[in-house]
């Protein structure tokens, strides 16, 4: 019994530790990110990687959660004659929930990922060292770009995200449900609140600069070879999904249910 | 007096239990030539590393130029570091950059230099170490062993640095392309004046290039010398070492 209770408080000691040490990296890099020297085509890179290039995971993940929304939820208000519900329930969740946690945790999938097994590859084959010898600073270079895009490009790919996603709940409400096209748009716009679209860009900001610091972070700090960059990338996706639910919980809670 | 232009000393390094570096003293005199040899995992890249503050020591003293650089703050630590121009054992190339662009690296990042001048910059460095133009656009992926280390080398010294690190610069080289690169290296600490320490398993090479040798053993300078004395050094776990016997006073474990 003792030992299992050990077992759960050095678990949540060694998470502290892990946050304490995040942070300091978050900070660290962030001090970078307003000290010149700056590199814009480095930022442009990373930018269309992140933003463009997920534009189809991103639709495609949006496009069907809103298409089996309006059906499930079509399935549930049925039973209670509410069935105009539909839309606004596929709005709602879209622009609050789904478009923002959706998109944050296919991104985690694709591009903490990838910047983990980039930046740890080039950890273990001593490329990271190798910027030292060239006055260069690797935190500029390799991290604030990653960070800085990452932030940026997450709202904007949760603004097609939302679009995509209530398209999706349209199709389904038109072809398969028998809705009126007028009436259910009618019905998407009157429920569409600036705020909830709002407040999904800030999320979306959040979970994209926490994708980008985990993944560098993860990746930075990688060590021992193959194995280890794997083991970067695995921890990379894993913190990066969970500091997304739970801050997504936090933010919920401060600004939706006040 | 002649400063030291590198000066380390009682220089200390361990991995958990393990002792790499027990107690290093070496002075690199400006403009002189030191080659380190030493057995496979005698400790050689950790020495290099710790002077570039890649690793930290454990005890110790390294000075650049009469300063102490242990502990310093990262952007002193910077300012010393634009003194060096290292080439690394596994040449560590960006590989995400082509060819051209690695070698003018620490001039168009670094020092700010445009493009266009970097890449004829990184065009006259390729044909000093023996590579054709038309591999600029490559990616490092796609070059041989040997041609990755030239690379790294052109990049080594690509912004004239004060002092150059090789980290065994003619492994993995046709022993003609070694030559080669024997005497740019030579060439290097006359035209650039700059000071250099190396580190070799190939005795030829260190021959060529080295003003004076040390030998590393069980984590300290065993012998240090001028070069031209190193067959007749006296001690017998440096003669081992250049005439690679197994038999000797050295335990292969
Ligand atoms: N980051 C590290 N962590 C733990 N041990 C290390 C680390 N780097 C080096 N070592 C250990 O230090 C010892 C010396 O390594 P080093 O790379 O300096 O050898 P070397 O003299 O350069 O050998 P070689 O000629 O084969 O390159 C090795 O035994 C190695 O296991
Ligand atoms: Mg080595």
């Amino acid at each position: 019994m003792l030992d299992f209770l050990s077992l759960i408080g050095h678990a949540f000691l060694n998470l502290l530790r892990r946050l304490g040490f995040l942070t300091i990296f978050i900070l660290w890099s962030l001090s970078h990110c307003v000290r010149p020297p700056f590199y814009p085509r480095l930022l442009i890179h990373q930018m269309i990687n992140i933003g463009y290039y997920s534009l189809p995971v991103v639709g495609l993940t949006a496009l069907f959660s809103g298409m089996v929304l309006a059906l499930q939820s079509h399935t549930g208000f049925a039973r209670f004659s509410a069935e105009e519900a539909v839309a606004t329930v596929v709005v709602i969740s879209i622009t609050r929930e789904l478009g923002p946690v959706l998109a944050g945790l296919m991104v985690a999938g694709r591009i903490g990922a990838s910047m983990a097994a980039e930046l740890g590859t080039m950890r273990v084959t001593e490329q990271i060292d190798v910027f030292v010898t060239l006055s260069t600073n690797p935190a500029k270079y390799l991290l604030v770009p990653r960070i800085l895009a990452g932030t940026l490009m997450m709202p904007f790919l949760v603004v097609i995200s939302d679009i995509i996603g209530v398209l999706g709940g349209y199709l389904v409400g038109i072809h398969e449900l028998d809705f009126n096209s007028a009436t259910y748009i009618n019905r998407t716009w009157e429920f569409l609140e600036p705020l909830d679209v709002v407040l999904g860009l800030v999320k979306a900001a959040v979970f994209g600069f926490i994708i980008a610091s985990t993944g560098c972070y993860h990746g930075y700090h990688s060590r021992g070879g193959a194995q280890g960059v794997g083991a970067a990338t695995t921890h990379a996706v894993v913190s990066a999904s969970i500091l997304i639910l739970t801050s997504n919980y936090i933010i919920t809670k401060l600004f939706f249910a006040g | 007096m002649i400063l030291s232009k590198i000066e380390l000393s009682g220089l200390r390094k361990t991995f958990g239990a393990k002792t790499v570096l027990n107690g290093i003293d070496l002075q690199v005199k400006s403009g002189e030539s030191v080659v380190v040899i030493g057995g496979s995992g005698s400790g050689k890249s950790v020495m290099l590393k710790c002077l570039l503050g890649l690793l930290s020591p454990d005890n110790g003293s390294i000075k650049v130029d009469g300063e102490e650089v242990i502990g310093l703050s990262p952007r002193k630590r910077d300012r010393i570091n634009r003194k060096f121009g290292m080439l690394f054992q596994s040449a560590a190339l960006f590989d995400s950059l082509p060819v051209w662009e690695n070698i003018a690296f620490g001039l168009i990042q670094g020092q700010r230099m445009n493009y266009d001048q970097g890449r004829a910059v990184a065009l006259e460095r390729m044909a000093q170490v023996g590579l054709s133009a038309d591999i600029a656009e490559l990616p490092p992926a796609e070059l041989s062993g040997g041609m990755r280390k030239r690379v790294g080398l052109a990049r080594a010294i690509a912004t004239a640095p004060e002092i150059i690190l090789f980290d065994e610069p003619t492994t993995g080289l046709d022993p003609i392309m070694a030559d080669i690169i024997n005497n740019l290296i030579v060439k290097c600490v006359k035209e650039l004046g700059a000071t250099t320490l190396s580190i070799t398993h190939d005795m030829t090479s260190a021959r060529k290039i080295a003003d004076r040798i040390a030998m590393l053993y069980n984590g300290k300078l065993i012998w240090t010398g001028p070069a031209t004395s190193i067959n007749c050094s006296g001690n017998p776990y440096v003669d081992q070492f250049v005439h690679g016997c197994a038999d000797g006073p050295i335990a292969i474990r």
